[in-house]
């Protein structure tokens, strides 16, 4: 297989990834988006990684992995509280922090 | 020889900082012992420097100590340097001396005053200042001095702060003195221009040594401009006209300040200034006219205006003013050192004045009105023998101090050519004469016109008060001896002081016999005792007449109490257009309206600006996210666009 193959592969997840985090208003939706894009990212790594034969690559992806698993650590307890205080999952309604 | 001569101002300087800094824990008898004990170290010092001074030939009395550099910029150079020669003498004498009777002096005065330490922190803080001025070495230093001086005559007028009238005076005496500064410093400027140094001693070598460079200036030369710069210096701290309105103000501050500050020692700064640069003013005949012609009218003007006032101590300050003129007209005629012979009797009799007068206000529980007064003869004996003695030094009596210096300004104005200058001198002395009897009249003569409540208050001063005035008036009386005129023997003074003036250049005058000098002096005792007769004729055998006349010349009696109106012009002419000018244009036009407003405007251009920007903040997370995603692509795009070879 081409490292083309891999890339375009990647851009199509990471687009469906973006797209979804601006369009979805259910914030676990969002979350899995984020996750979605944070993955496309990964295998380019991994792609290119195997391409120029180098371990680079895939060291960036452990890393990527271990701030994808605490960032949900974090989001999930956000949704919680979110929950728990407004009694929604609508991210449009948490739009305290403005001016 | 003389190495410690920088101690005798530092020891001052040493003293108000210890009382000004840790005097408010300290028991009184310490911040005295200090505050005097200072004064009294340095005047000691003074006198031992002074009899050094004397063991030398006359042609070497003149030390230069030259101590550190103090600012050096490029040929700039300003030294720390003190001038030890017999001008500086005499004025440091005369500072150390009558300051430190009036540090004691002051001790019985201010016993009963809050801020205690204050008053001695910033007295010894004066002494140090003038010191400075009078031993100083080059223009710039003297600078220093003659500001620091202005500043403690600030402190010490404005004393009773807590009296309006007391701060008010304080502000007067310190702004009129900084319209004579700038002519000061803008001589200083001129001087360095010229000469390119700022020591005396170089200045005045090059003047001197110089004749094709700096001839005897005819007409409007430079040497004329720098002279007469430093006389508007002059004019201001020495009380002359047109700059003269602040000191009967001055008049607000403790008696023992306007003794030794606004009587003896600092108002006599300007005379001191003109006499050091001799050698410029004696090549400026102009600044000289200048001189002498200020130096009379404001002898006469500030006499007439002391004829009709009632409060004591101002009769006693446009007394100062008018002696102040006098010793300008010396400078004025050529006489340097006469007028600075008046400056020292002026300082023993006038400081006594001022200190016998702080013992009526005394005794009479702060009163100042001579109206109120009378009959205090038998109350207080010691300060009317004293008191007497330094009138009748004042009015020019023969033999006491006053007569020689006066007689020998007088003689030096006749017999220079200046007829009319002595005239009007010759009219001054016969109305300080009725001034200062009609003063002495009013407060010891006659039945006393104070109130029950006084009367059991009167008492004699302490003997710290009295102590000093007793001092004072035996150097009242013995003072004038040590400059005897040419018809008694030869005048030891005028030959001590020489060296210093060496470097002017002498007027022309004629020789003239002994005879006709004794006639004149024999002229202006006759004078003296008209005034006295008058004023015994007036205050005494007809205690009615006067205040019939002041009626029957309402006119020229309110002009002459209203001081001229001199205060009322100065505020119609000067303060009101000030005050006009800075409240509507400069404030309300140009700071309100221009800078507030440029000011205001951006800050409310920016404002506008954000309420239009806040909108993008709306808090929704989404739009957040679309905005980024916009971003990157937008940055891709002109990636893509413009580096497609790269």
């Amino acid at each position: 297989m081409d490292l083309m193959h891999y890339l375009i592969l990647s851009l199509l997840l990471f687009i469906v990834g973006a797209v979804g985090f601006v369009i979805k208003k259910n914030i676990i939706s969002v979350f899995l988006c984020l996750e979605l894009m944070l993955n496309a990212a990964n295998l380019s790594f991994v792609a290119f990684s195997r391409h120029l034969n180098q371990v680079h690559g895939q060291i960036f992806v452990f890393f990527v992995m271990v701030v994808a698993a605490a960032e949900a650590a974090v989001g999930l307890a956000i949704t919680i509280v979110l929950y728990r205080n407004r009694n929604t999952l609508n991210v449009d309604d948490a739009d305290t922090m403005k001016w | 020889m003389t190495d410690y001569l920088w101690l005798i101002p530092l020891i001052p300087l040493a003293g108000a900082a210890v009382n000004g800094l840790a005097g408010k824990r300290f028991p009184k008898s310490l911040i005295s012992l200090v505050a005097c004990g200072s004064a009294g170290v340095s005047f000691i010092l003074a006198l031992t420097a002074f009899f050094d001074l004397l063991k030398l030939a006359p042609d070497q009395r003149h030390l230069l100590k030259f101590y550190f550099t103090w600012i050096a910029s490029g040929e700039f150079i300003a030294r720390a340097e003190f001038l030890w020669d017999p001008l500086s003498a005499v004025m440091t004498l005369v500072v150390t001396g009558v300051g430190f009777i009036i540090h004691i002096y002051s001790i019985g005065y201010m016993h009963a005053e809050a801020g205690y330490y204050r008053f001695f922190s910033y007295m010894n803080l004066f002494l140090f200042s003038m010191l400075i001025l009078v031993l100083s070495g080059n223009f710039l230093l003297m600078f220093v001095g003659w500001e620091g001086v202005g500043l403690c005559s600030y402190l010490l007028i404005g004393y009773y702060f807590d009296r309006r009238s007391a701060g008010d005076a304080g502000k007067k005496a310190f702004i009129v003195n900084r319209i004579g500064d700038i002519g000061f410093i803008l001589g200083i400027f001129l001087i360095f221009i010229t000469f390119n140094n700022l020591t005396f001693d170089v200045v005045f070598g090059q003047i001197a040594a110089g004749a094709l460079r700096f001839p005897l200036e005819a007409g409007f030369g430079i040497l004329t401009a720098i002279a007469l710069l430093l006389f508007v210096g002059a004019t201001g701290k020495s009380a002359q006209i047109p700059l003269y309105v602040w000191l009967p103000d001055a008049m607000e501050g403790p008696t023992p300040v306007s003794a030794l500050i606004h009587a003896a020692t600092m108002v006599t700064a300007g005379v001191y200034m003109v006499v050091r640069c001799s050698p410029i003013f004696s090549r400026a005949p102009i600044a000289l006219e200048v001189v002498m012609v200020i130096g009379i009218l404001t002898a006469l003007f500030a006499a007439t205006i002391g004829l009709v006032q009632t409060d004591i101590k101002r009769v006693l300050a446009y007394s100062t003013v008018s002696q102040l003129g006098y010793m300008f007209v010396a400078a004025g005629v050529g006489a340097f050192s006469a007028g600075i012979f008046h400056l020292m009797t002026h300082a023993f009799f006038k400081a006594l004045l001022f200190l016998g007068a702080g013992s009526v206000i005394h005794a009479m529980g702060g009163e100042q009105d001579l109206t109120r007064m009378g009959g205090l003869r038998s109350r207080t004996p010691v300060t009317f023998w004293t008191m007497l003695v330094a009138a009748l030094a004042i009015s020019g009596i023969f033999p006491l101090a006053g007569f020689f210096s006066k007689d020998e300004i007088l003689w030096s104005a006749w017999s220079r050519g200046h007829p009319f200058v002595w005239l009007f001198g010759f009219i001054t002395a016969g109305l300080t004469a009725f001034y200062m009897f009609r003063l002495i009249f009013l407060t010891f003569g006659g039945e006393g016109r104070y109130s029950d409540e006084v009367r059991p208050h009167l008492h004699e001063s302490p003997p710290s008060m009295t102590l000093p005035l007793v001092v004072l008036g035996f150097l009242s009386i013995a003072g004038g001896f040590i400059g005897l005129p040419a018809w008694l023997g030869s005048n030891r003074f005028f030959h001590f002081l020489e060296p210093s003036l060496a470097l002017a250049l002498s007027a022309e005058h004629a020789e003239s016999s002994h005879t006709a000098e004794l006639a004149f002096a024999a002229l202006s005792v006759a004078v003296a005792f008209a005034g006295i007769y008058v004023a015994y004729w007036l205050y005494i055998k007809h205690p009615k007449l006067a205040d019939e006349w002041a009626l029957r010349w309402k006119y020229a009696h309110r002009v002459l109490f209203r001081k001229y109106y001199v205060d009322e012009l100065y505020d119609a002419a000067i303060l009101k257009p000030t005050v006009n000018i800075s409240t509507k244009a400069l404030w309300k036009g140009a700071d309100a309206g221009l800078i507030d407003g440029a000011v205001n405007g951006v800050g409310l251009g920016i404002r506008n600006f954000g309420s239009l920007l806040k909108n993008v903040q709306n808090g929704l997370i989404r739009s957040y996210a679309a905005w980024i995603l916009l971003g990157t692509v937008a940055v891709l795009l002109y990636f893509y666009a413009f580096s497609k070879g790269y």
